[in-house]
């Protein structure tokens, strides 16, 4: 068991300055203009919890609330799977480990407005090589009028940008295994199957709880890309509360803004408290850590 | 069968990856209007003149030297507070512990955009606004809980009992941390450096807004230029080929890192 | 339960093996007989891992067969070779319990629920795990742990043999008792096959009824601890068994004597040796003896151990050491003589046999 030393919170001190000056100032700032309204010229006055009734009244945000529910879980039911199998598929030795992790992080290396653009152009029927080479296949595509086009282009757009994140993670977790685990499958008789579900599984849930943490948080808070790529559109098919806010930003709408941040905020909370508790679960009676050591690589 | 499976599914997706790549650096060699008027799988008149704005421009290239200035400044700064903080997680108890770890984690979740009003007005009220260590400081929010979730991973596997021998030889912590500590989790600062340049280096909201002239990163510049009018398409995609050279060089340097495996511990 | 035969067994890890240096195991023919308790002892990249491993089928030898009952076997998986093998470090399935961790290798071969639940109720008791089966294996200690990976080896009725890799090198010295004797009585109690892999000379003289030594790729003595011990057939297994080691010092042959400068010691008969060999003599410490007589030495350490003192010292050039039991007087001016009893004579580094050829 860890020994009790409350010195310890000298260490924890210069990251506790670190992000406190970077987070509660401004979480400050922007609850305290959630309750305020204003006519200009910095005059201010209390405006209670009038602008939360606003954003919660209005459909558009309960829209792209759903929007971005849905945009979550499709990103998570694909990039989880797929970035597992390209891991377990990946060379373990020799060359290929280099040239495989060196090329598959490349997307996660593109600034976000970057990534829109590129897709901006690729998926341009006239320009753009997929675009092109669909409508030459006769697929009647278009991303910036069909909205099922939007949201498969910027679904696509994202298992390319950030597939390589759950690659690298899941890929880290299983080299970590030692070989004897395998071998002492291989004497028990384990299918591949239970060699995935019994040892390769449960030694990557600790990075794959992070892979889905990261993952959930980035996908919900979805800007840049789709801001670039569709603007949100056709219509307000693919706006997510992201893009809502930036608009607000732009035309100084400062208190629903921030209160839209707010419950925007929370609700990720919400969730990531969920993931966490939820994959934490069978870690959660722990008598000791002392064996666990024993377990690791040699 | 397996061998198969074990060829084909990283060939297929790493093609699937490099295709927009392709098609990025294959527009970086065009001229605009090859770019605009058609399809051409590659350059028909091959050009170096998107390159040469972007090297012979200042507006151009300070954008590059603004930006690594700042996620390098972030990588060390996050890093350097995340080392102590991590020891103490994975070594004491103390209290509040787990709600600390909790709370550092939120501070992931916060969306960038509810911060990015607010840190204009607080890094401008401190005269810190347009500075590369304003961008460095605020990207921390987001890459300190990062640095300490990884690196408490890679300490919880390193045996206590090598603190206590250490102790016992008579190191001062200090002493102990940097000469016998930090070298065994070598490969763990140099997964959390790659993770806080890389998260660094490709967000936009934050440093865009915190930025006007002389700390303007380059992805702010590669914005501007596309809402000029006649978008200049090829400075673009050349500008976007620049962008994935220094990562393309961090993630060279901890590739065996990664290479080498980490379970990380808590979550 | 099997008789496991190892012919002509050479094995290299790299491709296109040239050199004899290139081969991890350079010749290995080895019986191990049907219940029979075996240790493979050798220091650390002699090779003893991969004999463990060939037998089990994790690895494919480079050349040779491997034999179960005078069955071929080579050819067969890891599975079908029906081996029990316990690692150095605990494998344990963490997302199970004790019960479903020993019922893994049963449920993978079929075997039936009831069935399988009196096997799991059986080596539950033999383990002494029984009070914590539906535990999850992941919160148990190192000990435990590793019972659980002999257990999952154990619940298969027919195993042909139960190997060990080093199965206690992170288990605390207390517990290492232990399970040391549990094992044993496992052996004795059920005559399983086991052959157990170690570094430690104590744990494998206390383990085996027969020690296979092993250095540098080949086996270069199989025996019982006493004969490790009095006859060591290379001068490496002279020097790794025994603390301190077998002293070996540089010889001349005179006849059926051999001579260390000045002096002479009579050997049980007329070596026969082929060539020009280079000769040297072998003596435990426990047979050298101190007096007024003999090698003059020079004395350099005296380690007083209670009950019997090391002492070494330097004798024409070389280092020796001499165990002094209690009583035992160091003179003024030490000499050595070699007790004819335990001395070995060496021919390029193997044992001289007087009752038959050399080996």
């Amino acid at each position: 068991m860890k020994p009790v030393n409350q010195k310890a919170w000298f260490l924890v001190l210069p990251v506790l300055l670190l992000v406190a000056i970077s987070a509660v100032i401004p979480l400050m700032t922007v609850v305290n203009y959630s309750v305020q309204d204003t006519f200009g010229n910095n005059q201010f006055f209390w405006a209670g919890t009038s602008w939360y009734e606003k954003v919660l009244h209005s459909e558009r945000f309960w829209n792209a609330l759903l929007r971005d529910l849905m945009f979550s879980a499709i990103i998570l039911a694909i990039e989880i799977p797929l970035g597992v199998i390209v891991a377990l598929a990946m060379p373990r030795k020799g060359w290929g480990v280099a040239v495989c992790l060196v090329l598959m992080a490349l997307p996660l290396l593109i600034p976000w407005n970057v990534v829109g653009t590129i897709w901006q152009v690729f998926s341009r029927e006239d320009i753009g090589l997929l675009g092109g080479a669909l409508k030459g296949m006769g697929v009647d595509y278009n991303a910036v009028q069909d909205p099922v086009d939007a949201w498969v282009t910027l679904i696509v757009m994202d298992v390319w940008h950030w597939t390589s994140l759950v690659t690298l993670l899941a890929y880290a977790g299983l080299v970590s295994i030692p070989d004897a685990y395998y071998q002492a499958a291989r004497i028990d008789g384990a299918s591949g199957w239970s060699v995935f579900r019994f040892i390769q599984l449960p030694k990557m849930a600790r990075v794959l709880t992070i892979a889905v943490l990261l993952r959930f948080m980035d996908s919900f808070m979805i800007f840049a890309e789709p801001f670039v790529v569709t603007g949100g559109g056709p219509g307000n098919t693919t706006t997510f509360m992201s893009i809502d806010l930036e608009n607000l930003r732009a035309s100084n709408e400062l208190g629903q803004g921030a209160a839209m941040s707010l419950i925007y905020f929370l609700i990720i909370l919400l969730f990531s408290w969920i993931f966490y508790a939820v994959m934490t679960r069978e870690d959660a009676p722990r008598p000791d850590k002392a064996p666990d050591k024993t377990g690791g690589a040699p | 069968m397996k061998r198969l499976f074990q060829t084909i599914i990283p060939v297929l997706y790493i093609v699937f990856l490099l295709v927009p790549i392709y098609w990025l650096v294959n527009m970086s060699f065009k001229t605009n209007t090859e770019i605009t008027t058609g399809l051409s799988l590659w350059p028909r008149e091959p050009t170096l003149r998107n390159y040469t704005v972007i090297f012979t421009d200042s507006s151009w290239y300070s954008g590059y030297i603004n930006s690594i200035i700042y996620v390098v400044l972030n990588t060390v700064i996050s890093v350097a507070a995340a080392l102590p903080a991590a020891y103490a997680f994975s070594r004491y108890r103390f209290f509040g512990d787990k709600h600390l770890f909790f709370w550092l984690l939120t501070n992931r979740m916060a969306p960038a955009a509810v911060f990015a009003l607010p840190f204009f007005q607080l890094y401008s009220a401190f005269g810190l606004f347009d500075t590369h260590i304003a961008v460095a400081l605020a990207h921390c929010l987001f890459n300190v809980p990062l640095a300490v979730w990884i690196l408490e991973g890679f300490m919880s596997g390193v045996p206590r009992e090598i603190d206590e021998t250490a102790y016992v030889d008579g190191h001062s912590f200090p002493s102990f941390f940097v000469r016998i500590f930090m070298p065994l989790i070598a490969s763990g600062i140099g997964v959390a450096a790659f993770f806080c340049f890389m998260f660094s280096w490709v967000e936009v909201l934050i440093a865009r807004t915190l930025t006007a002239t002389d700390a303007k990163p380059i992805v702010a510049i590669m914005t501007r230029t596309q809402s000029a009018s006649g978008m200049d398409w090829g400075v673009l995609a050349a500008a976007g080929v620049l962008t994935l050279i220094p990562g393309a060089i961090v993630i060279w340097f901890v590739r065996n890192y990664i290479a080498k495996g980490f379970a990380l511990g808590r979550v | 339960m099997a008789r496991i035969d190892l012919a002509n067994v050479r094995h290299a890890y790299g491709r296109n093996p040239q050199a004899d240096s290139d081969y991890a195991l350079r010749h290995v023919n080895q019986a191990f007989e049907n219940g029979g308790a075996y240790a493979l002892l050798g220091p650390s990249g002699c090779g003893k891992t991969s004999v463990l491993n060939i037998i089990s089928g994790l690895v494919q030898p480079s050349q040779g067969r491997v034999r179960f009952d005078g069955e071929d076997v080579t050819d067969l998986s890891t599975e079908k070779r029906n081996i029990a093998q316990v690692f150095q470090f605990p494998v344990i399935y963490d997302s199970m319990t004790v019960r479903e961790n020993l019922a893994f290798p049963l449920r993978n071969r079929g075997v039936k629920r009831a069935e399988a639940n009196r096997r799991v109720d059986e080596v539950l008791e033999m383990i002494g795990l029984k009070s914590r089966a539906d535990r999850k294996a992941r919160g148990l200690t190192a000990d435990d742990k590793q019972k659980i990976s002999l257990g999952r080896g154990l619940v298969r009725s027919d195993v042909n043999a139960i190997l060990f890799d080093e199965p206690l090198t992170v288990i605390d010295p207390q517990m290492k008792w232990e399970l040391r004797a549990q094992l044993k009585e496992l052996h004795r109690r059920f005559g399983y096959t086991m052959i157990y892999v170690t570094h430690d000379q104590t744990e494998a003289l206390t383990f085996a009824d027969s020690v296979v030594v092993m250095y540098e790729g080949q086996i270069v003595q199989v025996g019982s601890p006493e004969d490790l011990f009095e006859r060591p057939s290379h001068t490496f297994v002279g020097h790794f068994i025994g603390s301190p080691g077998m002293n070996v010092i540089p010889t001349t042959l005179d006849g059926a004597h051999v001579r260390v400068g000045e002096y002479v010691a009579p050997l049980p008969g007329l070596p026969r040796l082929r060539g020009e060999p280079k000769l040297e003599i072998g003596v435990r410490p426990e047979y050298v003896r101190m007096g007024a007589e003999g090698i003059p030495v020079q004395i350099t350490q005296v380690e007083d151990l209670g009950r019997i003192r090391i002492v070494r010292a330097v004798a024409e050039g070389h280092v020796i050491a001499a165990v002094l039991r209690e009583g035992d007087e160091i003179p003024a001016d030490p000499h050595i003589t070699i007790d004819p009893k335990g001395l070995n004579l060496y021919a390029d580094s193997w044992r001289v046999d007087f009752s038959g050829d050399r080996k």
